[in-house]
């Protein structure tokens, strides 16, 4: 079954996603990877805020390649999202209800999803063509010194993804795993 | 004795890194193909569905099949014959990652230090092995060699002890700590023998060769079917999701080492293993 969601996420959303469950999202969400997320949480500690309110926000974990002429943007599939597990729980606190991307989350993480009800997607790793072709509009919107890291904001339709961790403690990687594994 | 000049492996090079990064080979094409009809998860399939997708809009497209456009990796066998002109085989190797990395808006992926973390712009530098051989030919070997794989890749210097069992057991072991980070289904390269830093090389080496090819040592081919069989029984998946299809092939590479050694180098690659070769 394939479900679609509007962004922002509702809390309705939330308690109704359930890991591996299909879904199409349409909406806002901002791109930000490895040097945007450390960048954020270092220049927090320095007293500057985010350069973006991540209050209700989704994170897409991707840094796309160079759009060719007259597209909006190049390919853009998600990278892994196990290297933002240590900013993660800052952005889960400041109100970030989702994260697109792919590959395990550390169980501080995991316990921070479940605490402040949020969500996290995987998008298909490698796809990257086809996923661009959800992708509507793009905008720089902070730290373009960082080329393909900065962050942008992204106008998604029907950006195909996969529930991964829940507000349940559901985990997709344990459920199917557990579920395909053929014991030696 | 050949010569080539300098320009014409610019060229070329530039050429192999857009069609590398565009056009999904046969060989994996194929094994998605295999792979589809013989998943027994939906979701898996509709993973492996989007794959073929996706490798198909890339090709007609030309676009890259994957925004992380890998690091350039090249083996060059270069014939002792054959005169380089005009400037360095390796400047022109780089010369012509820069350029087509450029024109194929491909991604810089590369940093001038890993410390310092800048971004060099143009995917250089790419990592370049040299083999000498005989004759006066020039070939190139590439392979865009995504981040993901790389990140769960591993060596381990075993006991000669832990025989064939410990092999197998290591092997296994990499590839479940991996999960759904290096991108599954996987083609996972893996070197024994040689020595240290030998060994990782025979597993990057093992890369280059296509999916559905065995090692032309039987022995070898044997142990790699069964690696593959083993693989494909731990429930990884497509993404990791869970599924039957979680290496799409397995590839050894064997070499002579010390006798006190049991150098065992997995090199697991995501499916967008993209090889190409040219002869100049």
């Amino acid at each position: 079954m394939q479900k679609k969601i509007i962004l922002p996420l509702t809390d309705a959303d939330l308690d109704s996603l359930k890991a591996g469950d299909r879904v199409l999202l349409s909406g806002t969400v901002y791109t930000a990877r490895d040097a945007a997320h450390k960048r954020m949480v270092d220049q927090e500690k320095e007293g500057i805020p985010f350069p973006i309110d991540v209050a209700d926000q989704v994170i897409y974990y991707t840094g796309p390649t160079p759009a060719k002429p007259g597209e909006v943007i190049g390919s853009a599939g998600p990278t892994t999202s196990g290297r933002m597990d240590l900013y993660t729980p800052r952005l889960l606190e400041k109100g970030l209800k989702g994260m697109i991307g792919k590959g395990y989350r550390n169980e501080e993480v995991k316990a921070a999803i479940k605490k402040h009800r949020a969500v996290y997607f995987g998008a298909v790793g490698g796809a990257a063509a086809l996923i661009a072709r959800s992708i509507k509009a793009v905008e720089v919107i902070a730290y373009e010194d960082l080329g393909t890291e900065a962050i942008r904001k992204l106008t998604i339709e029907n950006f195909p993804v996969f529930v991964i961790n829940d507000v349940h403690g559901g985990d997709i990687y344990e459920q199917g795993v557990a579920q395909f594994r053929q014991d030696h | 004795m050949k010569e080539i000049h300098y320009q014409a492996i610019v060229e070329e090079v530039s050429e192999m890194c857009k069609r590398a990064n565009y056009d999904l080979g046969d060989d994996v094409y194929t094994a998605f193909k295999k792979a589809l009809s013989a998943e027994k998860s939906e979701t898996g399939k509709e993973v492996l569905t989007q794959l073929i997708d996706n490798a198909d809009i890339a090709k007609a497209e030309r676009v890259p099949m994957c925004q992380d456009t890998g690091t350039a990796v090249f083996i060059v066998e270069l014939g002792q014959d054959c005169h380089i002109k005009g400037g360095s085989l390796i400047d022109a190797i780089n010369e012509g990652v820069s350029k087509g990395y450029g024109e194929g808006y491909l991604r810089g992926s590369m940093i001038y230090n890993p410390l310092n973390r800048k971004n060099t712009g143009n995917n250089t530098p790419a990592i370049v092995h040299i083999e000498l051989v005989e004759g006066s030919e020039l070939t190139l070997h590439m392979t865009a060699k995504g981040g993901g794989a790389e990140n769960m890749s591993a060596m381990k210097m075993l006991k000669p002890s832990d025989g064939m069992e410990g092999v197998k057991d290591y092997i296994l072991s990499i590839v479940k700590v991996a999960g759904p980070n290096a991108c599954p289904p996987l083609v996972v390269g893996i070197g024994i023998g040689g020595n240290f830093e030998r060994c990782t090389y025979l597993a990057k080496k093992s890369l280059f060769r296509s999916v559905g090819e065995r090692n032309e040592d039987p022995a070898v081919a044997e142990l790699e079917e069964e690696l593959l069989n083993e693989i494909n029984r731990l429930g990884i998946g497509p993404q990791g999701m869970g599924g039957s299809t979680t290496a799409l092939d397995v590839k050894v590479e064997v070499e002579s080492c010390h006798i006190a050694a049991l150098p065992v180098a997995v090199n697991l690659n995501c499916h967008a293993s993209r090889h190409q070769t040219t002869t100049l």
